[in-house]
């Protein structure tokens, strides 16, 4: 931005009060004005910030948002083969950048860290001139950078986050998330759960002590004691306990056949791989076999947990082996381009890069409000997931939800988990009374 | 009754690998007056001494299948993997022993990191405070980690103990319980001899032979032992060296409980020095009993009951214990008068 | 070594100009934008105030991060309960941080040398893993503290400001702490922060106060203590009050810089009580020079510096960077640099620690103080001055 701005908002207010001069009359000059919403381009290219953890637990994960975006950036200027943008239901993208403007993006490392994932964002905002940040690969980190976003006035195009909250309690106007929530995968594994294990079970829960772990938890109890299942405990672990045995041995004798790990990533291979050690796999309980389940799978964690994934349960928001159009396109494109499969992570990220640039494209304005407002209620299908809403309420995309399991004869090292069943949307679908989402207005910022 | 039993083992393995870890840490605080963060790094390489063991005994042999395709339209890839290719049944012996063969490549690995680090850049930090010494091993453990990332990525990275290992005994039967009730796992098992076996034989290294009779006297009073003409700098080298293979070797043998990842180092660093602290710094021995003490209490912090009374305690129970141990024993359970209070 | 009242005063001048015109200084260096320039205050407080603990003393605490945490927390508090007005939330957090240093420190300071750094390590992650867990109803957890729209504000509510829908912003009497004004000045884009004026006057503040203790005969005894404690204890006077105070006086800086961590962004995670985050205080000061005014400012500038700046670099960059060069040459090349950038900046950071710590024992201050010694010594070689070393304190 090379042109005199004013770039915050209240500063009617803030002027107002500060007649008093603080700051000298020549910064405001007469054509300060320019600007009415935060960053607006207004050269021939429009700025995106990827924010993803490149350092710590989940970098491999934010390596591959990071391909995923930078895939999408490709498809957006009309480089490479246009990927899922043949199979998307909205035509409106033509491979000339958004809005005629070419896509230039800057990155940023959340560390998984609120602050950090913060302070990047804000740089992005503040020195590089974003107009959108997107990405991320958990809810602490979606919710504290969906804050941000509303307070400085761009649209925040959730990444990997699975919490009730990021779309409920915590939800915010200019916030939008394409990935599942915990409330979804208890409605879509239960019934599986129901063929493959029976209505007569008693379940013990471990849980990370954390706002994911506890909704997973809540999730997965309401939908399986609907089922007729009992809960035998429900034991919280430490984040990042690394040896499981102490919380894993009391399950042996507790009169439990099966084990619901609420963990994700280190946590949940550890745990997994612990469990498995102590033979809860081979076990016989109750004249029934043991089982274990994991409620949220990540295709990547899951091969650091390697063998141990086979034959267990989980949800997840997408995979490589899904043979529809979009999936197909996409997967294409990608392993053409890095030469392996994308994980979740990359696909909802592409999708997010995708809907972000068609809702502009189709409000024909990059304002934080009409491009809201285009995502509002949108109906669009084609980018792997079936026909899907973009629900105006709380901002949440309701789709299909995969339930998976652990593949018993891999034929690569990315071919870990088998589709076992696409839970159709209808079953998963919420009220909007459900999680409380009161998100506010939109903020266009300056 | 069996729970009981059962924590009891899970605090012992855990106090197993805690003093293992600690043991080179108070060994290097002891001789060398080093505050070394860079220990952690340390029991890193090891476990990644493995996954280096595997990778390369799982380098593959690629036949390009051109009937097959991948699901994104190139050729499909079918690999197997040299070792077997060349030495059949052996060779996939080998393989399913990848972690304690990688034994015999950690401890020359690991002697070597530990001479190197100690004579390019430890020695240089004897006589400087010890603050300096916490940054710059600090440092070092951070270009470490972030060599090995750049190498393995920050995935963790499965390293499966043999089959046979893999899964779980009942050894409740052999005390009288009733079947499948105390069941444990046999690598935890191994993990555990393996943990005494090697503090054993630290043990019996300082306390008899010749070499750890200098050692020990060094530790005492350094200047003395030099005045005597002994060269004591060179056997300190070699004592960090033995450290460092000790915190290797725990992290070798450790990879089939927790598959390692590149910052599995920094998550053990605060804990070891914590056991170090309690142990009483500079003393062996009281290392030991930190670990052990402080493996069974978490273990049985993290019990049901417990939990039900005192939500959360499971989280602080370690550092709560090194607080009020501090508080009533000020040099740990046997730490010596003097060692590291200035 | 005694320094005149007139080198002190020229000092804190130079300081207080160099930090008023910050945005500006460092615009050129792409460091020029609201949040960073907060962070170079907030942490610049922070480590000053753990300066004067360790530098003074000698007592390396380990858990300082645990004072910041609550002092965040706190301010957040008020914030929702009080006011939106950012001096109670300061106040509140500053004497929060004080306390909770008081019992921590008085418990602690028992125990010397690496049992005291033990000790409030033990104490700041107990801290952490209780705000990430079970006291969430307090610290709302994993999530972090935030604001709403339906917070009560009672202060607010009497003198009659409302909000209105939107999540209400911390404002100065009127002055939002947000707004920023930007001008064109030689190419660059000038920001001038409302938060950032306001943590640059407390910043100088602390400045000018860190200097009052170390010039102060309080300042000497604490020095007294770190050279030979045992010495003090001989001639019959009790340290304990003087380690305590000078603990309970960093942890309100500490408090401080929580609560206008909060103040520019209002939100506080449990991860600011990490280990880790204590040891960045560690590392900040060490980097810039322990027992030195400027030192400790410098070294928080020059890590927050590397964290947002190396960590936004991108391999697609380097290769426009060097686009200059002929492709063979430039391939390799970036792909060395790419380690160091980006999802690397780490591995920037390790080396960065190490090479100082070897070849800069008193930190950036004696990296300064060799240059300046350089200068005088060509000087002096011409004048009547001899050569002297620079010391690496002070």
């Amino acid at each position: 931005m090379s042109t005199f701005s004013i770039n915050r908002r209240g500063l009617l207010k803030g002027s107002a009060a500060l007649g008093a001069g603080i700051a000298a009359p020549t910064i405001f000059p007469s054509y300060a004005w320019a600007a009415s919403y935060t960053n607006e381009p207004t050269g021939s290219s429009v700025t995106l910030g990827f924010n993803v953890p490149q350092t710590g637990a989940y970098a491999d994960e934010g390596a591959d948002e990071l391909r995923a975006y930078q895939l999408a950036v490709k498809h957006l200027n009309g480089e490479g083969d246009g990927g899922m943008l043949s199979t998307f239901s909205s035509k409106v993208l033509k491979g000339n950048g958004i809005l005629g403007k070419k896509v230039e993006y800057v990155t940023g490392d959340t560390q998984t860290k609120s602050d950090a994932a913060r302070a990047s964002a804000k740089r992005m905002i503040q020195k590089d001139g974003a107009i959108m940040i997107t990405g991320g690969s958990s809810s602490g980190v979606a919710i504290a950078v969906q804050g941000l976003c509303q307070e400085e006035g761009v649209i925040f195009m959730a990444g990997l986050t699975h919490s009730n909250d990021t779309t409920g309690k915590d939800c915010r106007a200019n916030g939008f998330r394409h990935f599942f929530n915990t409330e979804m995968s208890g409605a879509a594994l239960a019934p599986v759960l129901k063929n493959a294990y029976g209505t007569d079970r008693i379940a013990y829960h471990l849980t990370a002590d954390y706002t994911w772990g506890w909704s997973q938890e809540g999730s997965i109890k309401k939908y399986t004691e609907q089922l007729g299942w009992q809960t035998a405990a429900a034991v919280r672990t430490p984040l990042g306990a690394g040896d499981f045995s102490q919380y894993l041995t009391p399950v042996l004798n507790s009169g439990a056949d099966v084990l619901v790990l609420n963990h994700y990533g280190k946590d949940m291979v550890n745990s997994l791989t612990q469990a498995v050690q102590f033979g809860m796999r081979d076990k016989q309980v109750n004249g029934k076999d043991f089982a274990i389940v994991v409620p949220l799978y990540s295709r990547l964690m899951a091969q650091g947990a390697g063998e141990n994934v086979k034959g267990i349960f989980g949800s997840t928001n997408w995979h490589w082996s899904l043979q529809d159009e979009g999936s197909k396109a996409f997967v294409k494109s990608f392993g053409q381009e890095y030469g392996f499969p994308p994980s979740q992570a990359a696909h909802t990220t592409y999708c997010q890069a995708i809907l972000y640039a068609d809702a502009v494209e189709r409000a024909g304005s990059f304002r934080p409000s009409a491009v809201g407002a285009a995502l509002e209620d949108f109906e669009f299908d084609g980018l792997g997931n079936g026909p899907t809403l973009y629900r105006g309420f709380d901002h949440q995309c309701f789709k299909d939800v995969l339930v998976v399991k652990g593949k018993e004869n891999p034929t690569s090292k990315f071919d870990v988990l088998e589709v076992v069943e696409v839970t159709p949307r209808a079953q998963v679908e919420y009220g909007t009374d459900l999680l409380g989402c009161n998100k506010g207005p939109f903020n266009d910022g300056a | 009754m069996d729970v009981i039993l059962l924590q009891l083992l899970n605090g012992l393995d855990k106090g197993g690998a805690y003093a293992l870890i600690a043991l080179g840490l108070t060994l290097i605080f002891g001789t060398l007056g080093v505050v070394n963060f860079a220990h952690g790094a340390l029991f890193m390489l090891g476990a990644f001494c493995a996954v280096s063991l595997s990778a390369f005994m799982g380098l593959e042999k690629v036949t390009i299948d051109e009937t097959q395709m991948t699901a994104w339209g190139t050729p499909l890839e079918v690999r197997t993997p040299y070792i077997v290719d060349w030495f059949g049944s052996a060779g996939e012996f080998m393989l399913d022993f990848s972690v304690p063969l990688s034994i015999l490549l950690a401890i020359p690995v690991m002697l070597l990191v530990g001479l190197i680090m100690e004579r390019g850049l430890i020695k240089h930090f004897y006589k400087r405070a010890h603050a300096d010494q916490i940054l710059v091993t600090f440092g070092l453990a951070i270009v470490l980690q972030e060599l090995v990332k750049a190498q393995f990525g920050a995935n963790p990275l499965p390293q499966p103990a043999p089959e046979t290992l893999s899964g779980a005994a009942d050894i409740g039967m052999a005390l009288g319980f009733d079947p499948h009730t105390v069941v444990y796992p046999y690598w935890r098992l191994v993990y555990f001899a393996f943990a005494a076996v090697v503090i054993a034989a630290v043990f019996a290294f300082l306390q008899f032979t010749t070499f750890g009779m200098v050692v020990r006297a060094g530790m005492a009073d350094r200047e003395t032992v030099g005045l005597l003409g002994i060269d004591i700098d060179r056997r300190f080298t070699i004592v960090f060296g033995i450290a460092a293979v000790v915190a290797g070797l725990a992290g070798v043998m450790y990879t089939p409980i927790l598959p390692p990842d590149y910052h599995m180092g920094m998550d053990f660093l605060v804990l070891s020095f914590v056991v170090v602290v309690v142990g009483g710094m500079g003393s062996l021995g009281g290392a030991v009993l930190a670990g052990f003490l402080l493996g069974i209490l978490q273990s049985f912090a993290s019990m049901n009951e417990i939990k039900s009374i005192l939500p959360g305690i499971d989280q602080i129970i370690i550092y709560l214990v090194a607080i009020v141990i501090l508080l009533l024993r000020p040099r740990g359970l046997l730490g010596r008068k003097g060692v590291m209070e200035t | 070594m005694t320094t005149s009242t007139k080198t002190d005063t020229l000092l804190l001048w130079v300081f207080a100009l160099a930090t008023l015109f910050g945005p500006i200084i460092l615009a050129p260096f792409g460091a020029g934008y609201p949040d960073l320039l907060q962070k170079f205050a907030i942490f610049g407080i922070f480590a000053i105030g753990f300066n004067l603990l360790f530098g003074l003393t000698g007592y390396l605490s380990f858990g300082h991060a645990a004072f910041l945490g609550v002092g965040s927390y706190t301010a957040v508090w008020s914030f929702k309960l009080l006011s939106m007005n950012p001096i109670p939330a300061i106040i509140l957090a500053t004497l929060l941080g004080g306390l909770f240093a008081l019992v921590i420190g008085f418990i602690t300071l028992r125990r010397a040398g690496i049992y005291f750094s033990i000790l409030t390590l033990a104490f700041a992650q107990m801290s952490y893993n209780l705000a990430y867990s079970v006291l969430t109803p307090i610290t709302n957890g994993e999530t972090g503290l935030q604001l709403d729209q339906a917070d009560p504000r009672l202060l607010d509510t009497a003198f009659g400001i409302e909000y209105g829908a939107a999540l209400p912003v911390s404002s100065l009497f009127g002055l939002d702490m947000n707004q920023t004004w930007t001008w064109d000045f030689m190419g660059w884009e000038i920001q001038l922060n409302a938060g950032f004026y306001v943590c640059a006057v407390v910043l100088i503040l602390c400045f000018w106060i860190a200097m009052r203790i170390f010039r102060s005969p309080f300042g000497m005894m604490l020095k007294a203590v770190k050279s030979n404690q045992n010495r003090m204890n001989y001639t019959g006077l009790n340290t304990r009050p003087y380690t305590l105070a000078a603990f309970v006086i960093s942890g309100c800086y500490a408090g401080l810089a929580g609560g206008l961590m909060a103040v520019t962004d209002p939100l506080a995670g449990a991860e600011r009580m990490q280990w880790t985050a204590s040891g960045e205080v560690v590392l900040m000061t060490i980097l810039g020079g322990t027992g030195t005014l400027l030192g400790p400012v410098l070294g928080a500038g020059a890590i927050k510096y590397m964290e947002q700046i190396f960590s936004a670099f991108n391999k697609p960059e380097l290769l426009d960077f060097f686009s200059f060069l002929p492709t063979a040459i430039a391939e390799p090349l970036v792909s060395v640099l790419a380690l160091f950038v980006g999802e690397g900046w780490h591995l920037t950071l390790g080396v960065m620690f190490m090479l100082i710590v070897i070849f800069l024992p008193g930190g950036l201050m004696e990296g300064f103080n060799r240059i300046l010694g350089l200068f005088n010594r060509r000087r002096g070689a011409a004048g009547k001055h001899p050569a002297k070393t620079p010391a690496a304190a002070e």
